[in-house]
């Protein structure tokens, strides 16, 4: 990995971008009350209010961990640009 | 209700509380470490703790005996508005994915124990750090008080809470030994002990809940039948307010009090020391990052307990106490020998949390209080010496607290609290992330948090009270309705913000900044992080 260019990296990039919207994004679920403050369609009798929250707990999970692969893989990539093998 | 002790229920409680008790003693032989007379070892349980350790002992911490009640206890007295429990926990994740590892990386680097010791390392400032110390100890006190009020509910339930005739003293005699039980193991294992209970405890309210969501709608007809009864009873009118008593989703103008709680509350989580306490304890800043994708199973867990609020409701349950709501519940439906395993996993859910935030409350005396002001030459003995006594103190007031004054006390200094420690986030988390802010201009803005938050929060009635009746109030320039605490915090953020820049234009010294930026970014293994860690009084030696 040594030959790597040496490119000084941006502070902003593509990956970056979608880590920071994978962990905005429950942010705007869920403080847009309106959006979900309804009882249809009701899931197995549970109202919508109540199971919409609830699955957003799995989708936010899911995103929190892309967020987190992604950053695993961002970090590897600048220890490697910086040509230190620390892995 | 019914008459007299539940034998069966009693019996098994007391099994799983006799077990705990074995293992928080042997806790302290748990991964002993050579040097077990440091602050390090007693208040973080050596700094030690892998990814699972880290996450039942985190969800042991967090979802409290008093969340347990509370939450179903506020979706059965009003219904959607409790809910928002569950949007505060989805926002806590990706909040603390951006900060606590950093936090994790410069308290490791500089042996931090505390969040005021990293404030005070960061601005300089021992005043401010003072400030958040204090702010941590204020909020922390009632919340043990109300882990106290969640095993009382259990124990009423159970038939031991004695009437309303019983001397006070058989009547409160159960809850004493529970406590000094309590008391006995955390001073001799430290954070060792909730860690390991914390196991039982995760294990028996994940069964519970379990059972609970899959049985009691069984025999209740389905989710179908308990909501179409919730509705009907939410519709009623309460003669109190002369409004319907509830609703089954927020109403418009519910809105922005719904989404400010969550957002508040949020942000509020982690300024709390025992959550801190937990989060130092671990191994590596890996291990914090994992957790945030793995904790919000306990999210999940809290969504279907909140909805049992909804069944307790439907299955007919009729009490003056909220908080009685689901241990009601659980005694009515179950057979006796679950709903004592029940029991059991709120009354040890109630423990779990009140070990670390007494150990969190004492180790801020001990390091910010005791040490910086009053012995600074302070050995790692005597700080834990200090620590394990302080614990006890802690203890004992949230007891006497308790005991000798109304319960609604210990539930407005909770709701109190919550709204001082949110005003700890701009110096905690701002400086994590620049050293921007005036020392003193964040002293003045957590002043002017404070202040204000108290004042609002006493000006709220309710039918049934004259001050602290609630959280939210209408936001002044906005006209909604809104948390409080957050009101508090844009103030504090506004003076803040504006008072660094007069301080900045008139020269005003800013302190010495001990950290360097590449400290927020270590993680173990890196040069300086092991080394540097014990003794605990690494970093505090200007």
């Amino acid at each position: 990995m040594s030959q790597a260019p040496e490119v000084s990296r941006a502070v902003v990039t593509p990956m970056r971008v979608v880590i920071g919207l994978c962990l905005v994004a429950p942010f705007v679920a869920m403080l847009w009350v309106g959006s979900y403050a309804k009882t249809d369609p009701a899931f197995i009798g549970i109202p919508f209010f109540y199971w919409y929250q609830m699955a957003w707990v799995l989708i936010s999970t899911a995103l929190t961990m892309i967020a987190y692969k992604l950053w695993q893989r961002d970090q590897r990539a600048r220890s490697a640009a910086k040509g230190g093998a620390s892995e | 209700m019914k008459d007299g002790v539940n034998g069966v229920a009693l019996a098994v409680f007391i099994f799983f509380f006799l077990a705990v008790t074995v293992m928080g003693f042997l806790a302290a032989r748990w991964r002993k470490a050579e040097n077990e007379h440091s602050l390090d070892e007693w208040g973080l349980g050596g700094r030690s703790f892998g990814t699972w350790i880290t996450w039942f002992l985190l969800g042991g911490d967090l979802y409290t005996a008093y969340t347990f009640v509370a939450v179903p206890a506020a979706i059965y007295a009003a219904g959607a508005a409790g809910f928002f429990a569950v949007p505060y926990t989805i926002l806590v994740y990706p909040l603390i994915f951006t900060f606590l590892p950093r936090l994790w990386s410069v308290s490791h680097k500089h042996g931090y124990v505390t969040t005021s010791d990293f404030v005070r390392g960061r601005f300089g400032s021992k005043g401010l750090s003072l400030a958040v110390a204090l702010t941590g100890i204020l909020a922390t006190m009632p919340y043990i008080a109300l882990q106290l009020v969640g095993i009382q509910a259990v124990l009423d339930v159970m038939g031991i809470g004695g009437g309303e005739n019983t001397n006070w003293f058989i009547k409160d005699l159960p809850l004493l030994i529970a406590f000094g039980v309590l008391a006995a193991y955390t001073y001799s294992s430290g954070l060792r002990a909730p860690a390991l209970i914390a196991f039982v405890k995760d294990t028996l309210i994940y069964i519970v809940i379990a059972v609970a969501i899959i049985y009691i709608p069984i025999k209740l007809g389905g989710f179908d039948d308990i909501f179409a009864k919730a509705g009907d009873a939410f519709s009623q009118t309460n003669p109190a307010t002369g409004a319907p008593r509830g609703a089954l989703t927020p109403p418009e103008t519910g809105q922005w009090t719904y989404a400010t709680l969550a957002l508040g509350s949020a942000l509020a989580l982690f300024m709390y020391p025992h959550s801190i306490t937990a989060t130092l304890s671990s191994k590596s800043r890996e291990v914090i990052r994992r957790n945030t994708t793995i904790l919000p199973l306990y999210s999940l867990m809290l969504g279907l307990l909140a909805l049992l609020g909804f069944m307790a409701i439907a299955a007919g349950i009729k009490v003056q106490n909220g908080q009685l709501a689901i241990p009601q519940l659980f005694e009515t439906m179950f057979p006796d020998w679950f709903a004592g395993v029940a029991f059991a996993a709120i009354g040890i859910g109630a423990l779990v949390p009140a070990a670390i935030m007494s150990i969190a409350a004492a180790n801020l005396f001990t390091r910010n209080i005791y040490k910086d002001f009053i012995k600074p030459d302070a050995t790692p003995e005597q700080e834990t010496k200090v620590s394990k006594l302080v614990s006890l103190l802690v203890k004992v007031g949230a007891l006497a607290f308790v005991l000798t004054m109304d319960k609604t006390v210990a539930i407005n200094f909770q709701l109190l609290g919550g709204i001082w420690i949110l005003q700890t986030f701009p110096a905690l988390v701002g400086g994590l992330f620049t050293r921007w802010f005036h020392r003193w201009a964040l002293l003045a803005g957590w002043a002017v948090g404070m202040i204000y938050g108290t004042v609002a929060a006493y000006g709220v009635a309710s039918p049934t009270q004259k001050h602290f009746g609630g959280s939210s109030k209408e936001i002044p320039g906005i006209g909604e309705i809104g948390y409080i605490g957050l009101t508090a915090f844009v103030m504090n953020i506004v003076v803040t913000v504006v008072l660094t820049f007069v301080l900045k234009a008139v020269k005003a010294p800013e302190g010495i900044d001990e950290t360097k930026p590449e400290d927020y970014t270590a993680d173990a293994g890196d040069p300086g992080v092991q080394v540097e860690l014990p003794p605990a009084t690494a970093g505090t030696s200007h």
